[in-house]
C-alpha cells in the first residue's frame, strides 16, 4: 500500500450494539466508538429490561416477594431466593432448621451449576463453539428435573419462604442427587477437552479483557470476575453463611486477570460445588423444613384442619395487615450467587411489608468494568469480554 | 476448611498448537456422542409428564359428595402476589357450611403459578395440576370460572391427564443420564 494509504483520515464510527443481538443474551446495549476496528470507547446503556422489583417490593409482604427474586437472574433463581429469605430471616434475627440449611446449600450450589453451564454454553456459543453448548444444556437439564421435582417448577422456584422451605424435599432427592454427581464429572471432562486446550478457544480469550487486580477491586466486581483478576473474595468463604463454614472446599483464584482465567475460574467452580454438594447430600440431617410452630411461617396443614390455634396462626399470617411483622431496623445481607455478591438491603419498618428494598445484583457492579475492559480490544472480542462477565439482563436493570 | 487454589492458565504444547490434532479430539467427543439416546422430547407428539407437585394449572377440589370444598374464606386471594383470584360469596345451600362462592374466577394469564393460594387454603379446596399446556386463541378463555376449574377437577384426580390424553409420554422419572 502506498504510503497515502496510510495517512488517510478516517471518521470514527458509532456502532450500535444491541439492545436486539444474538449476543447480549437479553435486552442490553452498548455504543461502541470504532475507530477500524478497534474499540475506542464503549457506553453501556441500561434499562431495557427495568421491571421495578424492589419498587414492588413495598407493596408486597415478604413472602410474596420471593416470587419476584425468581426473574431477577433467570439462570440460577434459587440463589435468589435463598439470597433474599436469608436477608429478611436475618432482620427477624430467626434460625432456620437444619435441614433446611443444608438444602438450601445444595440447591444453591446446584443453581451454580447450572448458571455456569448456561453461562459456558452460551460464551462458548458467542464465539463459535458450538458443541460446548448442547452438552452443558444437557446437563443442566438434568438438574432443571431435579429443581422441577423438588419445588414445582423449572425456572420460578418461589422455594423458600421466611423461616425455611415451603415444602419438603421429594422422596427420592438423594438418589436424584448422586445420579447426578456421578455423571456431572464426565460432562465436565468433555467441556475440558474441547475448550481448556484448544488453540482457537484459547487464542480468542487469552489476554482478552484484561482487569487488572487493582481496578477490580476499586470498580467493586466480585464473582468470578473479581477472582479471575487474582482476588481471593469470595463471600462463602469471607462471610460464611448457612452451613458453608463446615464445608471443605476450595475458592479458585487465576491472577491472569482475562477472558481466560475467568473461564478457569468458572470451571473449578463448577468442580467445587459438586464437592459441597457430595459433602451435604452424605450427612443430609432429618427434620423439619421450616418452624412451623411459630409464628412466622404457616404452620401444617394437618394442624390448620383440625386445630383452632393452627387455623388462627395460620389465617393471621395470610390476611392483609396480619402477616408477621418485622423490626424497625435495616439490614444488609449479601450471599455469593453465581455471578457474585447478591446483597439485599432491607428497611422494615414494623409492618409486614417492606419499607425499602433494594438489591446489590453482581451484574449491575460487574457490567460496570466493561468500558474500562474493553478499551483497545477489537470488535469481535467485545463478544467474548462481554461473554466472560455473565450480565444477566434481569438482574441487571431489576 | 475452605481454602484458595490458584489456578494457573496451561501452555500448549506443539501438537495443541498446530489446531488440528486437537481439532480431531474435538471430533471425537462428539463422535462419541452421536449413538447415545436422543435426549430431546419430541413435542407434541411426545409429552413430558411432571410428577405430582408440579405448579401448572389450578383445580377446585370437590368432596365426597360431589360438592365444591371451597368455602369462599378469600385466603387464597389475598395470599395471592399478582391479585388474579377473584371471588363472590355467597350464602351456601348447604347446612354445614355458611358461605360457598358464586364467583370463582383465576386470570391464568395474570397467574405466575406460584403455589401460595394452595399453601394459603384452609380447606384443601384448590391446588395446582400437573398440566401446563393450556394455550387458547383468547383472552377471555384464559379467565377461568368455576365451572371449568370444577372440570379441571375431573380431568385430572387420578393424576393421569397426560397419560390419557397424548398418544406418547415421557415420564418425569424417566431420565436416566448414563443411557
Ligand atoms: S398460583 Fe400464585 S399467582 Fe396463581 S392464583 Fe395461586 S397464588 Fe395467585
Ligand atoms: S379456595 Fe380455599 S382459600 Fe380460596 S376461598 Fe376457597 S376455601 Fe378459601
Amino acid at each position: 500500500m502506498s504510503d497515502a494509504a496510510y495517512n488517510l483520515k478516517t471518521d470514527r464510527t458509532i456502532l450500535n450494539f444491541g439492545p436486539q443481538h444474538p449476543a447480549t443474551h437479553g435486552t442490553l446495549r452498548l455504543v461502541l466508538e470504532l475507530d477500524g476496528e478497534v474499540v475506542v470507547s464503549a457506553e453501556p446503556h441500561i434499562g431495557y429490561l427495568h421491571s421495578g422489583f424492589e419498587k414492588l417490593g413495598e407493596y408486597k409482604t415478604y413472602n410474596q416477594w420471593v416470587t419476584l427474586s425468581d426473574r431477577m437472574n433467570y439462570l440460577s433463581p434459587l440463589c435468589n431466593n435463598i439470597g433474599f429469605a436469608q436477608a429478611v430471616e436475618k432482620l427477624i434475627g430467626m434460625e432456620i432448621p437444619e435441614r433446611a440449611k443444608y438444602v438450601r446449600v445444595i440447591l444453591a450450589e446446584m443453581s451454580r451449576i447450572a448458571d455456569h453451564m448456561v453461562w459456558l454454553g452460551t460464551h462458548a456459543l458467542d464465539i463459535g463453539a458450538f458443541t460446548a453448548f448442547l452438552y452443558g444444556f444437557q446437563a443442566r437439564e438434568l438438574l432443571y428435573v431435579i429443581f422441577e421435582h423438588t419445588t414445582g417448577a423449572r425456572l420460578t422456584t418461589s422455594y423458600t419462604r421466611v423461616g425455611g422451605l415451603f415444602r419438603d424435599v421429594p422422596h427420592d432427592f438423594k438418589e436424584m442427587t448422586y445420579n447426578f454427581l456421578n455423571y456431572f464429572p464426565g460432562v465436565l471432562k468433555e467441556l475440558h477437552g474441547l475448550l481448556t486446550r484448544n488453540r482457537i478457544w484459547v487464542d480468542r480469550t487469552r489476554n482478552i479483557g484484561y482487569l487488572s487486580r487493582e481496578d477490580a477491586i476499586e470498580l467493586g466486581v466480585t464473582g468470578p470476575t473479581l477472582r479471575g483478576s487474582g482476588v481471593e473474595y469470595d463471600v462463602r468463604r469471607n462471610f460464611p453463611y448457612l452451613i458453608y463454614d463446615r464445608l471443605d472446599f476450595d475458592v479458585p483464584v487465576c491472577d491472569d486477570g482475562d477472558v481466560y482465567s475467568r473461564y478457569l475460574v468458572r470451571m473449578e467452580e463448577v468442580a467445587q460445588s459438586m464437592k459441597i454438594i457430595k459433602q451435604c447430600i452424605d450427612d443430609l440431617p432429618d427434620g423439619p423444613v421450616s418452624f412451623f410452630d411459630q409464628k412466622f411461617a404457616l404452620p401444617e396443614k394437618e394442624k390448620v384442619y383440625d386445630t383452632i390455634e393452627g387455623l388462627i396462626h395460620h389465617f393471621k399470617n395470610i390476611m392483609p395487615g396480619h402477616g408477621f411483622e418485622v423490626p424497625k431496623a435495616d439490614i444488609y445481607d449479601a450471599t455469593e450467587a453465581p455471578n457474585g455478591e447478591l446483597g439485599f438491603y432491607l428497611v422494615g419498618d414494623g409492618s409486614h411489608k417492606a419499607y425499602r428494598l433494594r438489591v446489590r445484583p453482581p451484574s449491575f457492579v460487574n457490567f460496570s468494568c466493561f468500558p474500562h475492559i474493553s478499551k483497545g480490544a477489537m470488535v469481535s472480542d467485545v463478544v467474548a469480554i462481554l461473554g466472560s462477565l455473565n450480565v444477566i439482563a434481569g438482574e441487571l436493570d431489576r | 476448611m475452605i481454602k484458595v487454589k490458584k489456578l494457573t492458565a496451561p501452555d500448549l504444547n506443539w501438537s495443541e498448537k498446530a489446531y488440528l490434532p486437537n481439532i480431531f479430539k474435538g471430533m471425537g467427543i462428539t463422535l462419541r456422542h452421536m449413538p447415545k439416546k436422543k435426549f430431546t422430547v419430541q413435542y407434541p407428539e411426545e409429552k413430558w409428564v411432571p410428577r405430582p407437585g408440579y405448579r401448572g394449572a389450578h383445580r377446585l377440589n370437590k368432596d365426597e359428595q360431589g360438592r365444591i370444598k371451597c368455602v369462599a374464606c378469600e385466603m387464597c386471594s389475598a395470599a395471592c402476589p399478582s391479585n388474579c383470584i377473584h371471588i363472590i360469596g355467597g350464602v351456601s345451600p348447604w347446612d354445614d357450611r355458611e358461605k360457598y362462592p358464586v364467583v370463582f374466577e383465576i386470570d391464568m394469564l395474570r397467574c405466575i403459578y406460584c403455589g401460595m393460594c394452595e399453601e394459603a387454603c384452609p380447606r384443601e379446596a384448590i391446588e395446582l395440576t400437573q398440566i401446563y399446556d393450556f394455550a387458547a386463541y383468547s383472552r377471555e378463555e384464559l379467565v377461568w370460572d368455576k365451572e371449568k376449574l370444577l372440570a379441571q377437577f375431573e380431568v385430572t384426580k387420578n393424576n393421569d391427564y397426560y397419560e390419557t390424553h397424548t398418544p406418547k409420554v415421557v415420564k418425569a422419572t424417566a431420565v436416566n443420564p448414563n443411557d
